[in-house]
């Protein structure tokens, strides 16, 4: 098999600086060094004219005391706390909405988007006109009109809403009661921990055995009885240690029980009705992408709607999804900066606000902010994208 | 919005000009203008009127210093800023001067680079609350929610107060001062608190005024004056006596009214006032008028504040600590000599 004819006939070298692989080597390192420089030059520029204007530098701020109050704190905080915990709190509370508002903006955002593809003319039409609408609006208009409507529509402390003498509805915000977890509490934790992972283990197995024998397994009604038999049994066996404080009119406002302040539901109904919009496209588009034939053969073979959605459809229009689903994940967290505008405790309002104006940290505020925002967007990114890999076409 | 001012501010100090030793007074006289930070709207302090037209008594200063410096009240440009953005905004240099009802405090006058020139307005913080709750003192607040403006030492204040009364509160802390008071007026809030000339301003924009009372108890000094950068000294200088020289003038009794006698008047201090004797206004680099020029553009001290704040105003506020030291207050300044 040799190779025959020498290669006597070889094309006459061009000079290196002609080729295309040395010059695109040469100018890209061009480019390196001048942005390294511009970097560079920023850094020493603001340095040096910080330092003219006598303007405090460094992250020692950090550790002074804040002498502030927050009125969210998912962590303890008092005023005599720094502004380190300050940023902590912050963080937490923008990660909160983010978190919760990623979720019910994906259920939203998947049942409008089916709904858009409904042969019921109302459900379809009832969905496009959400889109339309929604998608259509500032989302700076719809925190205020959220916040504005959620505070005009309630009443004051003492004439709150009250749902069966437990619950409390007024313009300070929801009052819960709160648990109160005695000894043996728990106990009954880690009896309903267990029935959860012993419901997935049971999933798992049913999973195999379908796919092994073909037999189906009631998974959902078992897990539920599970989770809550095992729950109850522990609770009686334990003699009820988890009791609940019940919220008191007393003074200005409810004493006792847990709160959720106006601020953040109406931040958290703007920010997922308006990424459920968006989402609610992405999904009738990977529908739509999915081919006729896939639900045609999926109806031949016996498939329910239901279950030729949710077995065969979906899988495929995952793929599709994905991607786009993942940008407005990230649209969602830097949109709940925007809690500024209402007085929700995020970390661009406690920090980069308040924390910033005290202390004149500016730059150093502003590069930690951005830092943080950009940390938790490529995360958001990652996670997705492995998602992605999992859910890809495996080509056989 | 308030990030976009934010991180335009921390573009401009990264910028590569701005020098912090760059000369104020002669920017200012090749503009042709004075930029001026003001608030984004409070009666009293600095507003926009019906027509469009700013007025108020940190206004009228901002004016006072355009007439001293280019002979034309008018010649002011006044950049509306939130307390949040206010301090950045004069770091970077995109203001002239800050004035906006701002409270003169240590860390701020240090860490943040700036000087406080003068002291316009002496107030102290105070609550309003509904007549309705029947709350007669401060000190009975308890539980209340109180909404404030984030980025201020009225935030700090009320920390500081209830702590040290070891009463539970929660803070709604909004960003700009329409947005806190609609709050309060939304119920949001049983407590609104801020600068007691401020309560009195805010109030005026409430659904119904006179349901709501302002409690007796000042909790805190809140010196309130223009503010300068560090490192320009004739600038700070400047800033400083043109407060001084409406004080000076009230005290001397030389008002818009009189100050075509005082300009033929042969009593020394008088003389030295007006730049009939002496070049004191040159030693400050401006004219030898430089006060004529001031009062006759916004009058003395006593005139700005009844025009703006006390008997000539919506507001009423009356002189207080803010009257001349001879007359009770401590409104005092050098004398210009």
């Amino acid at each position: 098999m040799a190779i025959s004819g020498a290669a006597d006939a070889r094309p006459a070298r061009a000079a290196f600086y002609n080729d295309p692989k040395v010059r695109g080597i040469f100018y890209q390192l061009v480019l390196f060094v001048v942005v390294l420089w511009l970097g560079y030059e920023f850094v020493i520029n603001a340095r040096d004219n910080l330092r003219a204007a006598k303007i405090a530098t460094g992250l020692g701020f950090l550790d002074n005391t804040a002498g502030f109050s927050i009125n969210q704190t998912l962590i303890p905080y008092t005023e005599s706390d720094t502004y380190g915990r300050v940023f902590v709190i912050g963080l937490l509370n923008t990660l909160l909405v983010a978190a919760i508002g990623i979720v019910l903006a994906t259920v939203l955002g998947f049942i409008v988007g089916i709904s858009r593809l409904s042969p019921n003319w109302l459900l379809q039409r009832l969905a496009g006109a959400y889109v339309e609408l929604i998608r259509n609006l500032p989302l700076l208009f719809q925190i205020l009109f959220w916040y504005l409507a959620v505070l005009g529509a309630l009443p004051g402390p003492r004439q709150s809403i009250s749902l069966l003498g437990e619950v409390f509805i007024n313009n300070r915000g929801m009052i819960i009661p709160r648990p109160v977890f005695a000894e043996g509490s728990g106990i009954v934790l880690a009896a309903f921990a267990l029935a959860v992972v012993a419901s997935i283990g049971l999933r798992v197995w049913a999973r195999r055995r379908q796919e092994a024998t073909g037999q189906q397994f009631p998974v959902l009604r078992t897990s539920l009885a599970l989770v809550v038999g095992a729950t109850f049994v522990a609770l009686v066996a334990t003699g009820f240690p988890i009791t609940f404080e019940k919220p008191e009119l007393r003074g200005f406002n409810f004493a006792g029980g847990l709160r959720v302040i106006p601020e953040f539901v109406a931040l958290l109904i703007a920010l997922v009705t308006y990424t459920a919009a968006f989402i609610a496209e992405i999904v009738r588009a990977g529908i739509l992408a999915v081919s006729r034939g896939q639900t045609e053969a999926a109806y031949s073979l016996g498939l329910r709607p239901g279950q030729a959605l949710r077995l065969v459809i979906v899988p495929q229009a995952l793929r599709v999804i994905i991607p786009p689903l993942t940008s407005q994940y990230l649209n969602l967290t830097k949109n709940s900066s925007l809690a500024v505008a209402i007085g929700y405790p995020d970390l661009f309002a406690v920090f980069a606000g308040t924390t910033l104006n005290q202390t004149g940290q500016a730059i150093e505020i502003i590069a930690i902010t951005m830092a943080v925002y950009l940390t938790i967007s490529l995360v958001t990114s990652l996670a997705m994208n492995l998602y992605n890999a999992r859910v890809r076409l495996v080509e056989r | 919005m308030k990030s976009v001012g934010t991180m335009l501010a921390v573009a401009a100090v990264l910028g590569f000009s701005a020098s912090a030793s760059a000369q104020t007074l002669n920017a200012v006289k090749q503009r042709g203008s004075l930029i001026c930070g003001v608030t984004q709207g409070l009666p009293g302090f600095s507003s926009p009127d019906d027509r469009g037209n700013w007025t108020g008594i940190d206004v009228d200063f901002c004016r006072a210093l355009a007439a001293a410096i280019l002979n034309d009240p008018n010649k002011v440009k006044f950049t509306p800023l939130s307390t949040k953005d206010r301090f950045t905004a004069l770091q970077s240099g995109e203001i002239d001067v800050l004035s906006r009802n701002s409270t003169w405090t240590l860390a701020r006058d240090t860490s943040l680079g700036l000087n406080f020139a003068a002291i316009n307005y002496y107030d102290g913080q105070g609550f309003m609350v509904r007549k309705a709750l029947k709350i007669n003192s401060a000190l009975e607040l308890s539980g209340a929610s109180v909404c404030t403006q984030t980025g201020t030492t009225t935030e700090l204040n009320l920390a500081d107060y209830f702590r040290a009364n070891k009463m539970k509160y929660e803070v709604l802390a909004l960003a700009t001062a329409d947005e806190t008071i609609k709050a309060y007026d939304a119920g949001r809030c049983d407590v609104f608190t801020t600068d007691v000339s401020q309560l009195y301003a805010e109030k005026l924009k409430l659904t119904n005024a006179n349901d709501h009372i302002i409690l007796p108890e000042v909790i805190s000094k809140e010196p309130l004056g223009p503010v300068v950068r560090h490192g320009d000294d004739q600038w700070f200088d400047i800033v400083k006596w043109t407060h001084f020289a409406m004080v000076n003038a009230e005290e001397l009794g030389v008002s818009s009214k009189t100050i075509d006698e005082a300009l033929k008047s042969d009593k020394p201090d008088i003389r030295r006032l007006v730049g009939t004797e002496g070049n004191l206004g040159e030693q400050l680099g401006l004219t030898k008028d430089w006060v004529v020029r001031i009062v006759k553009a916004v009058g003395n001290y006593g005139e700005v504040f009844e025009r703006n704040v006390g008997s000539g105003s919506k507001l009423g506020i009356a002189r207080g600590l803010n009257n001349l030291w001879t007359k009770g207050g401590i409104q005092y300044a050098p004398p210009i000599r």
